[in-house]
């Protein structure tokens, strides 16, 4: 489960746009995060603890859902991005 | 290339430099005279007690000189806060540095078991313990890299 790689996507990008362009630092800002850390997480780098989700989806108004979303194993988007994934990791 | 990731690689270059410095130094002024104090217990004693006070001012000294110095060139602040991201990696880095110094530490008490000298002993301790802080900032590195 360690090695599996979980596919979460996020709109964070979107809702930034959305939200008059605010910028990676700003919503850091209201996060209470660095910079870094919210580059890491619209990158797909880094999934940020329940707390920190729920404080950026508060930020920008919105349900949990809306910046996040979850592929279970069985979803096609999943087995898209692992065959992805797979062909990334054979280049 | 991020702060953290230049701090790490500066704190690399500081341990390289003090490890290398000192080695030199406790050589030469007292080992090359008298090689007979490989086995004094008494001047290991004193070589760790005296390095440690030492690797640390200098690592003071050389992250306030770098932090100056990234300030001059980038005018960028440094990082008022750590987040979650910072205490995740910074926990990932300290559990592979204790792993490194543990098995530094069997490999040292193998060394007397298997009735090698005491300096055997001594530099294997001394040789982890710089390996692990090592590998714990190049782990940094890379975590932050990766993301986490």
């Amino acid at each position: 489960m360690d090695n599996e790689k979980v596919f979460i996507s996020n709109n964070i990008r979107r809702l930034r746009f959305f939200a008059g362009e605010m910028t990676q630092q700003e919503l850091a800002d209201r996060t209470g995060v660095t910079r870094q850390t919210i580059v890491a997480i619209e990158n797909g780098k880094y999934f940020p603890s329940l707390e920190l989700a729920f404080r950026i989806a508060h930020t920008f108004n919105v349900p949990l859902s809306d910046v996040f979303t979850y592929y279970p194993e069985n979803d096609p988007v999943h087995k898209k991005l692992k065959a992805k994934q797979v062909k990334k990791e054979k280049q | 290339m991020g702060h953290h990731e230049k701090q790490s690689i500066v704190s690399i270059i500081g341990s390289v430099l003090v490890i290398g410095f000192y080695s030199l130094y406790v050589y030469r002024n007292y080992i090359q005279a008298d090689m007979e104090l490989l086995n004094d217990f008494q001047f290991w004693g004193k070589s760790f007690l005296y390095l440690i006070p030492v690797a640390i001012v200098v690592q003071i000294v050389i992250q306030i000189l770098f932090a100056i110095a990234n300030r001059i060139i980038t005018q960028e602040d440094l990082p008022d806060i750590t987040d979650e991201r910072d205490k995740l990696i910074e926990l990932k880095c300290i559990r592979i540095s204790h792993w490194i110094f543990i098995l530094g530490f069997m490999l040292a008490m193998g060394s007397l078991a298997m009735g090698m000298k005491p300096y055997v002993m001594f530099l294997t301790l001394i040789s982890s313990g710089f390996l692990a802080s090592l590998a714990s900032e190049a782990a940094k590195i890379i975590y932050y890299r990766m993301g986490a």
